[in-house]
């Protein structure tokens, strides 16, 4: 599932001082509140640990069996063979430096072209509406579908853009053209969500700070560099760690515009290939166990970076 | 209309928190009274719970002739203006003042009547079909006020409804609410930590602090005989002096010299034993320009430098530097927290004076300034009792 | 002043233009080519030479589109239906109350937020087949719904802590039972955030690809993502392009109608938890 994972990003355990204390003023005693929030939330924990946690760890157990899914009785315990299997192939080691290649240069575009696109919706004084309006359409349309158009587009014979190249080229038949295209398919998707966390930071920085550096003497550059840009750290950081995960499980767009030919193969669409393709339900979880053990270590090194900024930490005020 | 009658009221969080102590109150029926003290004091939370918004821990809370400790709010008959307003965004002002009327099931046509009757009152007739968001902020507290006045309820309850305003309108406000609760006669329990507030708005001023009730009474008379040292430093502004003094064959040795005390404060000082060093308290008006008081009248002269002149017109402030230091207690020291003194870094003790405005007093220059030595107020440093106080005199 | 006013005016609107532009080129060209005849299919036009239905009358004369569109109108529904109250109980209860393991719930969801689909994908399928949930609502409603609920959790708790509780007590003073409370003056107060989730959701879940085509194997439960992907042409020798457009406008034009008609909503919404209130 490609789709745009949760944009949320700030802990929201906002107020404890202020809605806590009026909470407490208002309940018969903190244990019966207790039992309530227990009583709320236990509905979407049993849901989200029965749907991931259970999932995961079954799929630990699976990865370590030898489970071809044609020869189901034959499953059987053989140990961290399939990860040595995965670890030692050269088609894991592709698909990673496809993977890491379309997240890092995805999101660092996004991050330029999202900055560009913030400013732009924060600046303009009319058509604002048009223009918020207009950039939440790659938000919203099916990564299917904007994946099918990019391809029509390239697509010799077919499609506008592919004119335009010299004659005989064909661009999603070649490893790194293909791998630009995705990224390209990437980048024209998720710049806007990008961009509109971003605007939501900027919408923080105060105006009056940015007068106050402008008396101080500050060139253009120098006021976004060194005050609007240290300002809205949390918002940048937030809107990377998102976009940086969901970058690295790049999927929908790779399925429709190459199927992975080419060397275009992302982890995820190894990880699919392994399990509905070869249906080896053994490699294909190990796989899936190595993905989940890539993003624990990206996102765990966000939150070393992010610090006391941390979301789920304590919000600062 | 009621009388409000608490008795013992007691709140005591579950996490073993004391937030009022044993507070014992009677508010008679159209009597205006002032719940003021600094933040935590417990005020609100006394507050809420005369509205039913918390828990009585203990005690006994009679509204009118009922008691009304396990009462829901809406049992209680009483409308309460909030801090917030709390002004429902999704309604019209009408709908606004009109709502508790609509719960109440009371039929449309009254409904009309008695809110554009206190909106006339209010002067809020041509905002009636506007949306809270596109009010000023003043207007937004009138139709906070409306939506208490429109019920005629038993108890107005109002919590700092005055401290999101600025300070101009706040004045404006606050003879409006005098008048409107003059004019409707109904009880009212008023909820600030604005000091000024609680001296201009109320019948009586209960002074609270750390849960406990410190002292009640008039304005006038909180001024004049505060029972306690907190009481002494937090009702007037400026507020009172501090000084601290050694009791001493019937004198008291201050920095500003030593002060002879009349017979009848030196019985009541040994009468309670009182201790060797005290700390003794004036007002800025107990001071004047000596060569502004008549020849002949007591009291104390002595000579200073004035450090800072402000000028009021009608009268003149003058600060000095006092060498004695400060007088340190619990009480001033959270005072000094509250009003911000503590971080001030104010150099040195400063007392202030308030001299006529004929005074000849010029900055960094030498004054000769008189003060009225009976009026000094000598309070205990360990306990913070008012050691002049009358009912201290009467007790034993 | 007014050249230099002018001149400004040109270049917002040259980049608003730019910005506008970007945004629409692909869904122009894939609305272009569910317009365009057989013939002129290939011409690579930017706009169709001839106009022409015949595209979307295709997709609707077989099962196989409509039968798509109802499962994913279907899913997406019942998915958001449940993430979104379930969601919202969560979301009041971190909001609003004080209990010990607010800390672990927010730090849950954060997780699963970050979760990569394709590690569930293997062990799903599995317990799906197992437990006679595959290629059913149910085995795509279940992971949907999980996903979508820290989305929800965030957003509307984001949307509840902007709610001034002080109402509440004001409606209680004015004589409202808790439950008159909740219903005349919290209820519609919530009421835009919840919804503003639900559109949220409903996106997301109309626009996974990943679930779709790896627990389904049948029209039974195939949404549009996954049906497109597997389209063929109504002959052999004929490529399924002029379909496959015309089904993906048709899948496009709610997502539009919710960009034009709750543009606010969904703004405030994306960006609601992300920066600190």
């Amino acid at each position: 599932m490609s789709g745009r994972a949760a944009p949320a990003g700030a802990a929201p355990e906002g107020a404890p001082e202020q809605s806590g204390a009026a909470a407490e003023a208002l309940s018969e005693g903190a244990r019966q509140e207790r039992r309530l929030g227990w009583l709320l939330c236990s509905p979407a924990v049993v849901v989200m640990l029965a749907v991931t946690a259970y999932p995961i760890g079954y799929a630990v157990y699976l990865s370590l069996q030898r489970y071809d899914l044609r020869f189901p009785s034959q499953a059987h315990f053989i140990g961290l063979s399939n990860y040595g299997a995965v670890l030692s192939s050269d088609f894991w080691w592709q698909a990673f430096e496809v993977t890491v290649v379309i997240t890092a240069v995805s999101v660092a575009v996004e991050l330029v072209l999202g900055m560009m696109l913030a400013l732009v919706m924060h600046r303009t004084i009319f058509g604002r509406g048009v223009v918020r309006t207009a950039v939440l359409i790659p938000y919203g349309i099916v990564t299917v579908v904007a994946a099918f158009s990019w391809q029509y587009a390239w697509t010799p014979g077919i499609g506008y853009l592919a004119s335009l190249l010299p004659e005989g080229s064909a661009p999603l038949t070649e490893r790194w053209d293909a791998i630009g295209l995705i990224i390209l398919a990437e980048v024209w998707k998720t710049t806007p969500f990008m961009a509109l966390l971003l605007l939501a930071g900027l919408a923080l920085v105060p105006e009056e700070t940015l007068r106050a550096s402008m008396v101080d003497g500050a060139s253009a550059w120098q006021r976004f560099f060194f005050v609007t840009v240290p300002l809205m750290k949390p918002a940048i950081l937030v809107a990377l760690l998102f976009r940086t995960l969901d970058a690295f499980r790049v999927f929908d767009n790779i399925y429709v515009l190459t199927g992975g030919a080419n060397g275009t193969e992302s982890v995820s669409i190894l990880g699919y290939d392994n399990l509905f393709t070869a249906l080896n339900l053994g490699i294909g979880s190990a796989i899936s166990v190595l993905i989940f053990i890539c993003v624990g270590i990206i996102a765990f090194a966000f939150i070393k970076l992010f610090g006391a900024a941390a979301p789920g930490s304590e919000v600062r005020r | 209309m009621a009388e409000i009658q608490l008795e013992g009221i007691t709140k005591r969080y579950p996490d073993g928190a004391l937030a009022v102590k044993d507070v014992n109150l009677t508010i008679a029926d159209g009597e205006f009274v002032i719940l003021v003290g600094p933040s935590g004091c417990g005020k609100s939370t006394t507050l809420n719970m005369i509205a039913g918004l918390e828990d009585i821990t203990e005690g006994t809370l009679r509204i009118g002739d009922q008691i009304v400790n396990d009462k829901a709010p809406k049992d209680r008959d009483i409308a309460m203006v909030f801090q917030s307003y709390a002004l429902y965004p999704h309604m019209s002002v009408r709908d606004n003042m009109g709502f508790a009327l609509r719960l109440a099931k009371i039929d449309k046509a009254s409904i009309r009547e008695k809110v554009e009757e206190a909106a006339r009152i209010l002067d809020l007739t041509e905002h009636l079909d506007r949306k809270p968001a596109n009010l000023s902020g003043g207007q937004r507290q009138r139709v906070a006020m409306g939506r208490a006045i429109v019920r005629s309820p038993k108890a107005f309850l109002m919590d700092e409804p005055l401290s999101n305003l600025d300070a101009k309108l706040r004045v404006q406000m606050r003879t409006q609410i005098s008048r409107l609760q003059q004019r409707l006669g109904t009880t009212t329990v008023y909820v600030t930590h604005d000091q000024t507030e609680a001296m201009t708005l109320g019948d009586r001023v209960v002074v609270m602090r750390g849960g406990l009730v410190q002292q009640v009474g008039t304005p006038q008379y909180l001024y004049e005989e505060p029972r306690n040292i907190f009481v002494a430093g937090f009702i007037g502004s400026p507020a009172m002096n501090f000084l601290s003094a050694t009791l001493e064959n019937g004198m008291l040795r201050t920095s500003l010299g030593d002060l002879v005390v009349d017979d009848r404060t030196r019985q009541q000082l040994e009468r309670q034993n009182a201790p060797r060093s005290v700390i003794v308290g004036f007002r800025p008006e107990d001071f004047e320009d000596a060569a502004l008081v008549e020849a002949g009248r007591g009291g104390h002269t002595f000579t200073t430098t004035v450090d800072v002149l402000e000028s009021l017109g009608s009268d003149v402030y003058v600060h000095f530097a006092e060498t004695g230091g400060p007088a340190a207690t619990s009480e001033l020291e959270e005072l000094a927290t509250e009003s911000g003194l503590k971080d001030a870094g104010s150099m040195g003790h400063q007392v202030v004076a308030r001299l006529n405005a004929a005074t000849g007093a010029r900055e960094g220059h030498p004054i000769e300034l008189w003060l009225d030595v009976p009026r000094a107020h000598v309070f205990d440093p360990s306990t913070g009792v008012n050691l002049t106080h009358p009912d201290n005199a009467e007790r034993d | 002043m007014a050249a230099a006013g002018k001149r400004y005016l040109a270049r917002w609107t040259v980049i608003n233009l730019i910005v506008v532009g970007y945004a629409l080129f692909p869904v122009w060209w894939i609305a272009a080519l569910s317009f365009k005849t057989p013939s002129t299919l290939t011409d690579g036009d930017f706009v169709p030479e001839q106009w022409t239905f015949e595209n979307y009358r295709g997709i609707f004369r077989t099962s196989e589109f409509t039968r798509a569109l109802i499962n994913s109108i279907g899913i997406a529904l019942i998915s958001t239906v449940i993430a979104v109250v379930l969601g919202t109980m969560a979301a009041y209860a971190v909001a609003r109350l004080r209990f010990p393991g607010k800390r672990l719930l927010i730090g849950m969801s954060l997780l699963i937020a970050m979760f990569p689909p394709i590690s569930l994908v293997s062990p799903l399928f599995n317990i799906e087949r197992i437990l006679g949930l595959f290629d059913t609502w149910p085995g795509l409603i279940i992971p949907y719904m999980t996903f979508s609920l820290p989305l929800a959790i965030y957003t509307l708790s984001a949307f509840f802590r902007e709610i001034p509780w002080d109402l509440e007590k004001a409606a209680k003073v004015d004589g409202a039972s808790p439950a008159q409370a909740f219903r005349m003056v919290i209820a519609p107060l919530a009421a835009p955030g919840v919804f503003t989730t639900a559109i949220l959701v409903f996106i997301f879940c109309w626009n996974d690809f990943l679930f779709a085509i790896s627990l389904t194997s049948t029209t039974r439960a195939r949404t549009v993502p996954a049906a497109i992907a597997f389209f063929t042409g109504s002959s052999q020798f004929q490529q399924p392009t002029g379909s496959i457009a015309a089904a993906a406008v048709v899948i496009t034009i709610p997502i539009i109608a919710f960009v034009l008609l709750f543009q606010r909503h969904i703004v405030a919404g994306l960006t609601a938890g992300a920066v600190k209130g």
